[in-house]
C-alpha cells in the first residue's frame, strides 16, 4: 500500500467525516419520515371523525343518511367475534402449548407443531376466510353466522397465542414442578396447580395482543361472507353480523363525503378500543410479574 | 414370597405394594388431560391440513373447466364477464406491482430506521421510538386503505392530473409504510445480535461509524435483513384491504402505477362481495386464486427461513 502525505490524509480523513455526517443525518431522516407518516395519518383521521363521534353515532344503527348512520350493529358485532374468538383461541392455543412444553418438548410431534405454525403465521388473512367458509359456513353448517366468523378470527390468532402461551410456561422455572413431583404430584396437578397460574399473566397478555389483531381484521370475515349493511344487533351466535372494520370499509368505498366522515369516526372508535387492549395487556404484565421475572 | 413368613407381615407388604401401584382415580384424569391436550395441538396441524385440502379440492374443480396452461400463461382476467377469460398473470402484475413499489417504500426508509436504531441512536430514544414505529404494524389495515384513497390519491392526484383515482401508486405507498416497521424490527434485531467486539475491532483500525455500519455490521447480519424483506414482501403480497380500497378493481397486465389494477386477494374481496352464485365455475375462481396466493406466500416464507438457517454467521 502506497503511503499518503498528512494532507493527503486530512483531506480523506474530512470526507469520511463528512460523509458520516450525511449518513447520520439520511437514518435520522428514514425515522422521521416514518414517525411523520405515523402523525399525519392519525391527525388527520381525528379531523376528519372527530365532529362525528358522539354517544348517538355509537348507538345508531346504519343508514342511507351519513349524518344518521350509527355503529351500533358493527359495534356489538365485533365485540361478539372478539369474545368467540378469544374464549375459542386461549382455550385451543394453551391447551396446545402446554401439550408441547410439558408433555411433548423436543419431541418429533412438537418439531413438527413448530415449524407449522410459523408457517401458519405467514399465511394471508383472506385465505383463512377462505377456509371459514368451507369449515364453519358449509360443513359445519353454522350459516354466515358471528359464531362461524368468531371461529375463522379464532384460527387466526391461534398461532400468536400458542407462540406467546409457550413462552409463558417455559418462563416457569422447572424447579416448581420438580418440587410438585417431588411430593407425589401428577404431572397434570403440577401443571394445573403450579404451572398455569404462574404462566397466566403471560398467556393472558399474548391473548389481549392476539385478540387486538383479531379485531381489526375485515378480509377474512369478508371472505366468509359477513353482510356489509346490517341493520340489527347479533342475537345470538347463529345471528347474521357485520363487524367494525368492515363498516368502516364499507363506508370508505361510498362516494358521499359523509360517509367518509362517519369511516374516520368509525376509525376512532376503533383505535381507541385498540388501545385499550394494548394498554390492559401492559397493565397486566406490570402488575403479575414480580420484580425478579423476565 | 415365602410362605413361611407370619400372616401380618405378608399383608402389610401387600398394602404397601398396593399403595404403590397407580391408581385409576389418579391416573384417568391425566390421561384425559393428556388427550385434550393432544387434540388441542392437533388442531394447529388440521388448520394447515384444512387450508390446504379446501384450496387444492376447490381449485381441482376450476382447473376441470379452465386449462391450467390457459390459468398460468393468460395475461386477461375476465371471468365475471360475458366472454370469460383466466388468465391470473393479470391479477399476478398487479399484486407484484404494488408488492414491489411497496418494498420501494419500506426497505430503504426500513434498513436506514434500523441503522439508526442500532448504531446511532441513544438508548432511551431507541426504547421510544422503536415501539412507536411498531404501533405502525398494528394499525388495521382498513385503516391504511381509508388514508390511501382519501389523503395519499387526493394528494398525488394534485400532483399530477394522470393518476387515476383508483391507481397502484397510492396504495404501494400506503402500504410500504405498514410493512416498514416490520423490516425496521427485524433487521434491528439482527444487527443488535452482532457482538460489540466486531465493532470494536474495527474502530480501533481507524473506522468511522459509516464505514462500521455499513462494512461490519450490515454483512454480519445480513441473514437476518434478507428475511425481513422477504417476510415483508410476502406480508405485501398477501395484504387484501389496502388494495382492495385504493387500487381499483381492474384485472391489467400492467406495471404502469398510475392505473387502475385488480390484486389477487382484491379479487377475492369482489367476489366475496358480489352476487356470484357459489358452485359457478365463475365462483370456482376464487379457490384457484388463493390457491395461488397460498403457493407464494409459502414459497417466500419457507424461502425467508432457509436464508436464517443457510446463511446465519455464529459468533461464539
Amino acid at each position: 500500500m502506497a503511503a499518503i502525505t498528512p494532507s493527503e490524509f486530512r483531506k480523506r480523513m474530512a470526507r469520511r467525516k463528512w460523509q458520516g455526517r450525511v449518513f447520520h443525518g439520511l437514518c435520522l431522516l428514514a425515522v422521521c419520515i416514518a414517525l411523520t407518516m405515523l402523525a399525519v395519518m392519525l391527525i388527520y383521521i381525528v379531523a376528519q371523525g372527530w365532529s362525528r363521534v358522539s354517544w348517538s353515532f355509537i348507538t345508531s344503527f346504519p343508514s342511507r343518511h351519513p349524518d344518521r348512520a350509527g355503529i351500533q350493529a358493527a359495534l356489538l358485532g365485533s365485540i361478539y367475534l372478539v369474545a368467540i374468538a378469544g374464549v375459542a383461541s386461549f382455550v385451543l392455543g394453551v391447551g396446545a402449548a402446554i401439550y408441547l412444553e410439558e408433555y411433548a418438548a423436543r419431541s418429533r410431534f412438537a418439531r413438527i407443531v413448530q415449524i407449522n405454525i410459523s408457517n401458519l403465521a405467514g399465511v394471508p388473512s383472506i385465505v383463512y376466510g377462505i377456509l371459514g367458509l368451507e369449515v364453519f359456513v358449509r360443513s359445519m353448517d353454522l350459516g354466515k353466522s358471528v359464531l362461524a366468523g368468531g371461529l375463522t378470527l379464532a384460527l387466526l390468532i391461534l398461532p400468536i397465542i400458542i407462540i406467546a402461551a409457550e413462552e409463558a410456561i417455559r418462563a416457569v422455572p422447572p424447579s416448581l414442578r420438580e418440587g410438585a413431583y417431588g411430593l407425589g404430584a401428577t404431572r397434570w396437578q403440577a401443571i394445573w396447580h403450579l404451572v398455569l397460574p404462574q404462566a397466566f399473566p403471560g398467556i393472558l397478555t399474548g391473548v389481549i395482543l392476539a385478540v387486538s389483531r383479531a379485531i381489526g381484521e375485515t378480509a377474512p370475515l369478508i371472505a366468509m361472507g359477513a353482510l356489509t349493511f346490517v341493520p340489527f344487533a347479533p342475537d345470538g351466535l347463529l345471528s347474521r353480523f357485520t363487524a367494525l372494520p368492515i363498516q368502516i370499509f364499507n363506508w370508505t368505498s361510498r362516494p358521499q363525503a359523509g360517509f367518509h366522515e362517519a369511516a374516520a369516526a368509525g376509525i376512532i372508535v376503533l383505535l381507541v378500543a385498540l388501545v385499550i387492549m394494548n394498554g390492559a395487556a401492559v397493565i397486566v404484565r406490570n402488575k403479575f410479574q414480580g420484580p425478579n421475572a423476565g | 414370597m415365602a410362605r413361611d413368613e407370619p400372616i401380618g407381615q405378608q399383608a402389610a407388604a401387600a398394602d404397601l405394594r398396593r399403595s404403590f401401584r397407580p391408581k385409576w382415580r389418579k391416573l384417568l384424569p391425566e390421561r384425559i388431560a393428556r388427550t385434550i391436550l393432544l387434540l388441542c395441538s392437533g388442531v394447529s396441524i388440521l388448520t394447515t391440513a384444512g387450508i390446504v385440502l379446501v384450496l387444492v379440492f376447490e381449485a381441482f374443480q376450476f382447473f376441470r373447466e379452465v386449462s391450467v396452461l390457459e390459468f398460468v400463461t393468460g395475461t386477461k382476467w375476465t371471468p365475471l364477464f360475458a366472454s370469460k377469460q383466466f388468465g391470473v398473470l393479470a391479477l399476478v402484475a398487479g399484486t407484484t406491482l404494488v408488492a414491489i413499489g411497496a418494498m420501494v417504500v419500506a426497505l430503504p426508509l426500513g434498513l436506514l430506521s434500523a441503522i439508526y436504531l442500532s448504531e446511532y441512536a441513544p438508548d432511551p430514544i431507541r426504547r421510544t421510538v422503536k415501539p412507536i414505529l411498531e404501533i405502525l404494524a398494528g394499525i388495521p389495515t382498513v385503516v391504511y386503505g381509508y388514508f390511501a384513497l382519501l389523503f395519499v390519491t387526493p394528494l398525488l392526484r394534485g400532483i399530477s392530473e394522470d393518476i387515476a383515482v383508483f391507481n397502484g401508486l397510492s396504495a404501494s405507498i400506503v402500504m410500504g409504510i405498514m410493512i416498514l416497521p416490520m423490516v425496521s424490527s427485524l433487521s434491528e434485531d439482527a444487527m443488535r445480535a452482532v457482538p460489540r467486539a466486531l465493532r470494536e475491532g474495527a474502530y480501533a483500525l481507524g473506522a468511522t461509524k459509516l464505514e462500521v455500519s455499513t462494512g461490519v455490521v450490515i454483512p454480519a447480519a445480513l441473514s437476518g435483513i434478507v428475511a425481513s424483506f422477504i417476510l415483508a414482501a410476502s406480508r405485501a403480497i398477501g395484504e387484501t384491504m389496502i388494495v382492495t380500497i385504493a387500487a381499483g378493481q381492474n384485472p391489467s397486465f400492467t406495471l404502469n402505477p398510475l392505473v387502475p389494477i385488480e390484486t389477487m386477494t382484491a379479487y377475492i374481496v369482489q367476489v366475496s362481495l358480489g352476487d356470484t352464485p357459489t358452485g359457478t365455475l365463475e365462483y370456482k375462481t376464487i379457490f384457484a386464486v388463493a390457491l395461488s396466493l397460498f403457493a407464494i406466500t409459502l414459497l417466500m416464507n419457507l424461502l425467508s427461513q432457509y436464508v436464517v438457517r443457510r446463511f446465519r454467521e455464529e459468533y461464539e
